[in-house]
This record gives structure tokens, C-alpha cells and sequence, in this order.
């Protein structure tokens, strides 16, 4: 930390468990109000905009993953509807269900990972160690269905690369019929609680034009009053066969956020249970060529509602078997950039509590 | 002023009320891409923002075509939440010519079009702090360039902190 | 009258060095901080849960201040912007002191571009790497056994 007078730099993480890589915020303080907060980036900047343009489309799935490291499932989604977009293929309806399960699964792992660690920055440690229980169950599905996280989620331009093994849909029921339980006790400790209401309650309110002038999505752009949610506005995959609640928040402080993300997990249970439910058979994935090639001058922008808001990517075909131009819409990058606005007037010392109800995955940020 | 055949009312609307600052529409996989005027810009933008409902700036970039002058293409999606639509702006840019900075007419623009400036090396005028974004101040090059290597090139020094761990000879590490 | 030798056993007496003695608290008690760049940072975390419990072999408590940290975990890619930063995190720490690379991207990795330095070891000597994409909390006890070899002196008894 150095002092300029009324200058204060901050280096933030990358101790912190959830912020993956480090964020500089430059503040100017009066007292220990803020006045201004300019965050830096780029210090996890591995250069993956260029790296995809040197392979062909298969192969950059796994470095997609690489881009939300709390979840890599939902970026994978988007990024293998839009190849399938610009090479004019379709998923079978029982791999698009399937994906939408996973999706749904990802989200619930994302909110335990971001609840755990945001109660934990506010002071409250239980919640901690019972979100991260209840989130390496869902990792524990996944290693059952293949293992290599986060590089590997099974998906694949066309649908999955297999179908379910014997007794995972049993065990995945289990884990979702048990998790509204579970999940009261970990907010149990929060949501009703005197002390965790007064650190969030009026904390960094972000208003609705505000958030929607900054290009936020997501549950912080939900919690302001927004009701956007892309999987009611552009459904795609199976979110548009299966019933589902959106919360939306009234005042966008950080306790709203809070209580959008809780609902959003008990959501999307219920999603995951209808796909279960409703998952038809047949195969998991349509014939594509081993190496398949873009049409020239084909382009396209295709987006699924990740847990941090619209997760999306700008595909340019040249002809070939690579992309011409592969740019992901990370939606951490617009939300982070509601960070100065919020900050404004709050105490340094809530800073922590702060960049955490953005829930920021640092590895879209810099790509 | 009626339009091409099969052309989205969108389109047509722009027309009337840009002229010519819209160089043509074009729908392919369901999506609007406009390409316009790269002057014009900052203009357009502000017509769909205030007269057709695209309050959102979805995402700002660049692609770079070597082959073509001017070379670079700076691509804007736009969405109109109300009605559900989405459109595709474009325009382009060489080496010399600034582009008009759109962040007056969403906040949203201000970390991408560093971007572009950070990884492209294209202008935005108007912007308030045209920085690099991801990059550090002394990085030479602008990396998204086709003609930029993977690796970089050997003339990049290396950043501060590199250079090993030779010579420290602390403790036990090493 | 002879005096019987007392039957009292004699307290046992344990003689060492002051070297021995410090060697033996760092090995009990590393003090790791952790910089998680990357997605092995997660797998960190799970470390710390009741099922694997990497406090039990001595890494109680991460510190966020290198000054009062002996031991550097390092896990996620070292780009060349963070890489003044991680300098400057390792300086601070005062001797003796131990590093960590964990997962493949601390170790070199897979980010050949213009954006990731070499590895962890082209910024800060490196005691131990432990290869894996991400390699799981096992792999983290494991190096931290390893560690423990390297702290302790050669030939003292365990």
C-alpha cells in the first residue's frame, strides 16, 4: 500500500481465495470514505485471444474454461453454441438437456463458491466451510462423469462427448433433493441474521440505469431491479421447456445481491430436476467432421446466462478450420466496471465486501 | 426510402434518419450487422440508443484484416432489452484514423475501447483516459495485430520482475 | 551405613541445538502465503475443508503479509505483468524462506504467448514444483511432505 497524500494504492488479493489473480485499485480517500476507485487489470492476462486464433475450434474449447475459472461449464456452453451456430449445426435434444442440467449445476457451484467466500470477507466464517461442502459435491458429480476439471466439462461442438454412466442421474437426483436443505444451512447464518443485514443492507446500491449504462448483467444487474435474464429473454438449449422463477431485486445493495444469488441456487435446483425429468433419449452428439470449417466471411454472437450474467462469443469464420476472430463477452469485464460506482462514499473498510457482491471472476476480466 | 429486398424495417428506419451514414445492412443467422460510416459512429449510436431502445452495449472489439485498407474492423452489439432485438454496428479503421469514442453514449464502452486501443493500437476520440487496459505502459506493439507473434517478439524486455532467480541465494530455497 | 542410589528414574534430558530446535518448529509450522492466481487456487481451498485438513500437517493459518510468511505458494500462471508483484512479495519475506509452484501454469505451462513469463522459477528460485492441471489437494500435501525434508537437516533424526 502506498500513500500519496490522499492517494491510497491497494493491492487486492491474489491471497483472496475467489479473486484469481490480483486486482490493483487505486482510491482516493477523504477520512476513510472513498471518493474515487480506478481499478487495474490485466495481471492474470495470459494472452488467450490471441492462442485461440492458432487452433482449430475443438481445440480451444478447453481454453475457454480457462476464461471464469469458478465456471468454466457455462463459458464452455457459450462458446460451443456459438461454433455450432456458425458451422450450422444442432445439438440432439437430449444433449441439449443435458447441458442445461450441467449449466445449472455450474451455477449452483459458482453462488456456493462466491457465498462462502463473500460471507467469510464480511466476517462470517461457518458459511465458509458449509458452501464449499455442499459445492465439492457438485464437483464430485462431475469427477463421476469424467474427470479434468475445469479443462474438461464433457461438452463439444455437436453436444457432449458422452452420455451419462449408470446410477449418475440417481446420485444427481440425491444431491438435488437434499440441497434445499442444505442450502438453508448455509444462509441460515445470513439471510435473517441482525448483523449480517447491517454490513449489507444499503451497501453499494447500484442503481438501475446506472447498471444498465455499465453494461452489468447478471444477478447485479437483477438485484437493481432489471428483470433481464437471458435464458427467458433468448432461450436457448432446454431453458425454454422448462419452468422457472427469476428473482429480481428493489433497492441493488448488496444484501439484495445476496438474496438474488440464494433464490437463483434454489432456482436452479428446480431446473436441474425438470431436466432430469423431462430428458428425453436418443444420442448425445450429431455428426460433425473430425475438423470442421467455417464458411468465409461467416460471423456470429451467441450468449448463455452464466452465473456472473451473459457470458457470450463473437465468432468470425474465414473458410477454415480456425477461427478467423474468437473474442469472449466475459461479463465480469462490464461488472467490474460498476465497481468506482458503487465504491463511491463507502468506507474503505467495506472495500472487501464490496468487489466480492460484484462476484468478479478475475480470469475473464484479463483473458 | 425504401430498402433491398428483405430488409428489416430496423435498417430502413436508420436510413431515413442517418442517410448515408449507414453504408449497408445485412442479415445473416438471424443477426442485423450495419455497417457504417466510421465518422458517423458515435451518431448512430446515439440514434439507436435514444429513438430505438438500444440502451445496452453489449460488447465492443476489434478484428484485424491485414489484407484489406483500412485494416481493422471495430464491432459493437447492441441490444434493445424491450423489444428483445439485437443489432450489429461496424465500422473501419486504419492505423491513423481515430475512431468517435462512444462512451458518451454508453459508460460501457470506456474499458473496451481501451482494450482495442491496448491490443489494436485504433484510437478512440473523445475518450476520457484512452490507457492501456490489460497490458503494462512500457509494452511495446499492440499483441491482436496479425502481424504480432504469439510469443512475442525478441526486441519486448521483459517486464520488472523477471530476469530468476539467480544471484539471490537466500535461505534454502532454490 | 551405606546410602541406596536413589530410585527415582532421572528426568530424561533432551540436548540439541538451537538450529535443530528452529528447524523442527518450521517444519511443524510453515506459514504459508498463498498467491492463487489461477484456477488451482481452488484447489486450494478444498485443502482447508474437514476432508482433507491441510492444517493437520502444519500449515495452520495463510497470511496475507509476507513479512511473517516463511513458505510462498504459488498456483496459476505468472503473467508478466503479475511478475514485479510476485518479486516483490518474495523480497519482502524474510530468510529463511521456501517456494511452491503448483499446478503446470506455475511450473511453465501451456501459456506460450507474448503475456506469461517461462514459469514461476524465471522470476523467484523455486524448492518445490508439483506438475497437474489442476493437480488436487493431495498433490499440495504431498509437496508440502517434500517440503519438510528439505527444512529438516541432513541426518537429524526424525
Amino acid at each position: 500500500m502506498r500513500v500519496l497524500g490522499e492517494e491510497l494504492e491497494l493491492r487486492f488479493g491474489p491471497q483472496h481465495p475467489a479473486i484469481q489473480g490480483v486486482l490493483v485499485l487505486r482510491l482516493r480517500v477523504d477520512g476513510d470514505r472513498i471518493v474515487e476507485c480506478r481499478p487495474v487489470i490485466g495481471h492474470l492476462h495470459r494472452g488467450l485471444e490471441k492462442l485461440f486464433e492458432t487452433r482449430p475450434f475443438g481445440e480451444s474449447l478447453p481454453l475457454t474454461g480457462h476464461l471464469d475459472l469458478a465456471a468454466p461449464v457455462t463459458s464452455n456452453l457459450a462458446y460451443v453454441g456459438a461454433v455450432e451456430r456458425l458451422l450450422g449445426v444442432e445439438a440432439p435434444p437430449r444433449a441439449r438437456f443435458l447441458r442445461t442440467l450441467f449449466a445449472e449445476l455450474q451455477r449452483i457451484a459458482s453462488h456456493l463458491l462466491w457465498l462462502g467466500t463473500h460471507a467469510a470477507d464480511a466476517g462470517a466464517v461457518p458459511p465458509f466451510f458449509a458452501a464449499l461442502r455442499e459445492r465439492d459435491r457438485v464437483l464430485d458429480l462431475w469427477a463421476s462423469y469424467l474427470a479434468g476439471w475445469p479443462g474438461e466439462s464433457g461438452l463439444r461442438p455437436g453436444g457432449l462427448s458422452h452420455d451419462l454412466p449408470e446410477g449418475w442421474s440417481e446420485r444427481c437426483r440425491e444431491f438435488l433433493d437434499g440441497f434445499p436443505a442444505a442450502l438453508a444451512t448455509c444462509e441460515g447464518a445470513l439471510t435473517e441474521s441482525r448483523l449480517w443485514k447491517k454490513r449489507t443492507v444499503g451497501l453499494g446500491v447500484l442503481a438501475a440505469e446506472a447498471a444498465v449504462d455499465l453494461g452489468v448483467t447478471g444477478p447485479a444487474l437483477r438485484a437493481s431491479g432489471v428483470a433481464w435474464d437471458l435464458r427467458r429473454a433468448r432461450p436457448c438449449e432446454a431453458w425454454g421447456e422448462v419452468d422457472f422463477d427469476v428473482p429480481v431485486g428493489r433497492n441493488g445493495d448488496t444484501y439484495d445481491r445476496y438474496l438474488v444469488r440464494i433464490e437463483e441456487m434454489r432456482q436452479a435446483a428446480r431446473i436441474a430436476v425438470q431436466c432430469l425429468d423431462r430428458l428425453p433419449d436418443g444420442p448425445v452428439l450429431a455428426d460433425l467432421p473430425p475438423a470442421p470449417e467455417a464458411p468465409r466471411d461467416s460471423e456470429v454472437y451467441h450468449a448463455v446466462e452464466g452465473p456472473r450474467g451473459e457470458i457470450g462469443f463473437y465468432l468470425v469464420g474465414d473458410g477454415t478450420a480456425t477461427p478467423w476472430r474468437c473474442h469472449p463477452r466475459a461479463p465480469s469485464l462490464a461488472n467490474l466496471q460498476a465497481l468506482p460506482e458503487i465504491c463511491r462514499g463507502e468506507l474503505v473498510s467495506d472495500l472487501v465486501a464490496l468487489i466480492g457482491t460484484l462476484d468478479v471472476a478475475l480470469g475473464e476480466v484479463d483473458r | 426510402m425504401s430498402g433491398a429486398p428483405g430488409e428489416v424495417p430496423l435498417s430502413i428506419a436508420l436510413r431515413e434518419e442517418l442517410g448515408d451514414a449507414i453504408e449497408t445492412a445485412r442479415t445473416l443467422q438471424g443477426e442485423l450487422t450495419l455497417r457504417v460510416k466510421c465518422e458517423a459512429v458515435a451518431r448512430v449510436c446515439a440514434t439507436l440508443r435514444e429513438r430505438h431502445g438500444f440502451t445496452r452495449l453489449v460488447d465492443l472489439c476489434g478484428v484485424d484484416f491485414p489484407g484489406r485498407d483500412p485494416r481493422f474492423e471495430i464491432v459493437y452489439h447492441l441490444c434493445d432489452p424491450a423489444a428483445g432485438r439485437r443489432v450489429r454496428v461496424k465500422v473501419t479503421a486504419g492505423e491513423e484514423t481515430p475512431v468517435p469514442s462512444v462512451t458518451g453514449v454508453w459508460r460501457a464502452a470506456d474499458w473496451p475501447e481501451r482494450e482495442v486501443w491496448d491490443l489494436f493500437g485504433v484510437r478512440f476520440e473523445g475518450h476520457p483516459e484512452l490507457a492501456r487496459l490489460l497490458l503494462w505502459d512500457d509494452f511495446e506493439g499492440h499483441p491482436l495485430r496479425k502481424d504480432f507473434p504469439v510469443e512475442g517478439t525478441s526486441s519486448l524486455s521483459p517486464s520488472p520482475g523477471e530476469g530468476g532467480g539467480e544471484g539471490t541465494g537466500e535461505g534454502a530455497g532454490g | 551405613m551405606e546410602t541406596a542410589p536413589p530410585t527415582t528414574p532421572e528426568p530424561p534430558l533432551l540436548t540439541t541445538t538451537w538450529d535443530r530446535i528452529f528447524d523442527w518448529a518450521r517444519r511443524l509450522g510453515v506459514r504459508p502465503v498463498r498467491l492463487g492466481l489461477g484456477c488451482c487456487a481452488f484447489e486450494m481451498l478444498p485443502g482447508l475443508d474437514p476432508r482433507h485438513d491441510l492444517a493437520r500437517f502444519g500449515p495452520e493459518t495463510f497470511r496475507a503479509t509476507p513479512g511473517k510468511s516463511d513458505l510462498l505458494v504459488v498456483a496459476g500462471p505468472v503473467s508478466r505483468k503479475m511478475a514485479p508483484l510476485v518479486r516483490r512479495i518474495w523480497d519482502e519475506m524474510p530468510d529463511p524462506k521456501w517456494s511452491i509452484a503448483l499446478g503446470s501454469c506455475a511450473g511453465g505451462g501451456p501459456w506460450r504467448t507474448y503475456a506469461v513469463t517461462r514459469g514461476l522459477e524465471s522470476v523467484i528460485p523455486v524448492d518445490i514444483h508439483v506438475p497437474g492441471c489442476p493437480p488436487g489437494a493431495e498433490a499440495l500435501l504431498a509437496a508440502l511432505r517434500e517440503l519438510e525434508k528439505k527444512i529438516r537437516p541432513e541426518g537429524a533424526a526424525s
